[in-house]
């Protein structure tokens, strides 16, 4: 094993890491508002995987092209996800974790099934993108250019995040809203609005990290399943209901995954994920960044 | 303790020896070998499903690992009946035994994890199980384990010409997952259970206590999963990582008991009545196209039961909710 190796995966670790940061945000956020897990958040990034994919099928629109088409599209979905099932769950006046994590599941379920039945379980690629196949070389380093954008549409979207949460009325109101519900909507902020806008938001997020993953992900109907167990183990490690968490959480997965993936065989590399994510929960109950 | 409470447990024993009974005698009637089989799966669920609704009904610990500890089960009974010629009936003790140590020594850290960030843990835990065993080369890694057929006979748990005697071990699994639910839901540990459930800080506040019956209830539902692991593995003969140790399976184990009512008696076994034979029924009737008419079907019916009946079907047959729960 060369230097020039190590330094390789650990660049694409990183790249890996910036897009999980991606995946992970909505959920992070979605928590952070309502105390909420999305357990059909593999199923969100599907559909926008899907969706995507049939933008570029149809109309011959490159993934990076229709991102923001397909964020607004699961930014309707996630808004509409609420207002129709999750809304309900919050209702419950017995057992109300489990009717959440159930109900969650219920949707991941029959999303699933609703692809397999409309898209056929057949894998899908789209591999014809302008940027398909193109690599970069820093210094000796090749970094394949689809995962480069990817990485930079991250931190764009996490810089955006950023100042929407800190600039705008919504963001602040999302802001509020987390802090404390209750207060708010003694001050004549709708909370239902905000959890609406809130689910919209990270669902949109989910949205363009589905579009960047189209471009090099195979497209199938279990294909989120596999994100959403990275998914939610990014955003505790971060520390549930924390946006930087979700960030730092993210690159944290993403090297150790690619230092996994030098050191065992390719098909153990998730094990060293979920041991990370154990050893860190177990010395921090609540994450790296989240409050205790 | 007082007399209405002691009367419902005495009707409760009492209904379930009238249903056991009656369960006895349906194979006498029902000679349909599909039919059967269905039979079979709804009481392995029914006993798995009350076995998970221990750790995760009575005491509160929402576990979606479960498939962990049936796959143990599978394994152990698997590998050792194939590798050293040794009973399934010891394989079934080891396998439970092994489960409920595994059980104890990972509850120590992560009972101290609440929430979310338990149910992902467990999740997690029993992926790496999954992992590990999927590239286990002796363990037979993704290819998994046929158990050749070494006799037809109550020793070797193996039975060729019928499956009744699968049936009446199903029963009697059930029966045993039932009665040591009824009997812990009136014993020290199960008013513990109740106290970490409903007011997790006033009973945390009993300390060392709460935390060693958090342990008792890992310990006796990962033997119990263990031993539906153990059957199952001889019952289809075949297994690998991919059908006893999948995420999936610990929905599967962890579904009847939401859907009937969590930490009641007779939810877990209402719930695989209703959801496991229509679960195969939908299987073998659309879901053999592959094009995922039965999980549409099964999440619709998910969502519809958790947001219409959060407290479970149970509920409607008693005047009161089953569960009071915590007003949020």
């Amino acid at each position: 094993m060369t230097t020039a190796t190590i330094i390789q995966s650990l660049a694409s670790g990183l790249l890996m890491g910036l897009l999980y940061g991606l995946v992970a945000v909505g959920l992070a956020l979605i928590f952070g508002l309502m105390d909420v897990t999305n357990f059909a958040h593999g199923e969100f990034l599907m559909l926008a995987m899907y969706i995507t994919f049939f933008l570029f099928t149809f109309f011959a629109i490159d993934p990076l092209l229709s991102a923001p088409l397909v964020g607004g599209a699961m930014f309707l979905f996630g808004a509409v996800a609420y207002l129709f099932v999750i809304r309900f769950a919050m209702r419950a006046k017995a057992n109300i974790g489990m009717v959440q994590i159930f109900t969650t599941f219920g949707l991941a379920i029959l999303m699933r099934g609703l692809a397999q039945y409309f898209f056929t379980p057949d894998y899908r690629s789209i591999n014809v993108s302008w940027l398909g196949g193109k690599t970069i070389s820093f210094g000796g380093i090749f970094l394949p250019v689809p995962q480069l954008v990817g990485a930079l549409v991250s931190l764009a979207a996490f810089g955006a995040l950023y100042f929407f949460m800190k600039k705008t009325d919504f963001g602040r109101a999302l802001e509020a809203t987390r802090e404390d519900a209750g207060a708010v909507a003694l001050v004549g902020i709708d909370k239902n609005k905000v959890f609406a806008l809130g689910w919209g938001l990270g669902s949109a997020l989910i949205g363009l990290a589905g579009a960047v993953m189209a471009m090099f992900f195979y497209i199938y109907p279990d294909v989120g399943a596999s994100f959403a167990l990275i998914a939610y183990v990014t955003v505790a490690l971060g520390g549930f209901g924390s946006v930087f968490g979700a960030f730092a959480g993210g690159i944290i997965v993403g090297l150790v995954e690619a230092t996994t993936a030098l050191l065992l065989p390719p098909s153990l590399k998730a094990v060293g994920i979920y041991a990370v994510y154990l050893l860190v929960v177990f010395i921090r109950p609540r994450g790296l960044f989240g409050s205790i | 303790m007082d007399e209405a409470h002691l009367k419902r447990r005495r009707r409760d024993l009492i209904v379930a020896t009238v249903l056991a009974c009656i369960a006895a005698l349906v194979p006498l009637f029902v000679k349909d070998v599909y039919v059967q089989n269905i039979m079979v799966l709804t009481l392995m669920y029914a006993a798995l499903s009350q076995a998970w609704n221990i750790l995760g009904g009575y005491c509160g610990q929402i576990s979606l690992g479960h498939a962990l500890y049936f796959g143990l089960g599978a394994y152990t009974t698997a590998l050792l009946f194939t590798k050293f010629g040794v009973l399934p009936w010891f394989g079934m003790l080891g396998g439970g035994l092994i489960s409920a140590a595994i059980a104890l020594a990972l509850g120590y850290p992560t009972f101290r994890l609440r929430g979310h960030y338990f149910v992902i843990a467990t999740i997690v835990i029993a992926e790496i199980g999954f992992l590990l065993f999927h590239n286990w080369d002796w363990a037979g890694a993704a290819l998994g384990i046929d158990i050749p057929v070494r006799g037809d006979s109550w020793a070797k748990f193996q039975f060729t010409r019928s499956k009744l005697p699968y049936y009446y071990f199903a029963l009697v699994f059930c029966c045993v997952a039932w009665l040591v639910t009824w009997w812990l839901e009136n014993s020290k540990w199960g008013y513990w259970w109740r106290a970490v459930k409903d007011n997790p800080e006033a009973a945390e506040s009993l300390g060392v206590v709460v935390f060693n019956s958090k342990m008792g209830a890992a310990a006796v539902s990962a033997f119990l999963t263990a031993i539906g692991g153990a059957f199952y593995a001889m019952f289809v003969s075949y297994i690998d990582p991919e059908s006893v140790m999948t995420f999936q399976f610990s929905l599967l184990m962890a579904l009847p008991a939401v859907l009937g009512g969590i930490g009641t008696l007779w939810g877990p076994v209402l719930g695989a009545v209703i959801l496991i034979p229509l679960t195969e029924l939908t299987r073998s009737f659309v879901g053999g196209s592959g094009r995922g008419v039965d999980l549409i079907l099964y999440g619709t019916v998910i969502v519809l039961i958790s947001l219409a009946r959060p407290e479970g079907l149970i509920g409607l047959f008693s005047r009161r909710p089953a569960s009071k729960g915590v007003p949020q």
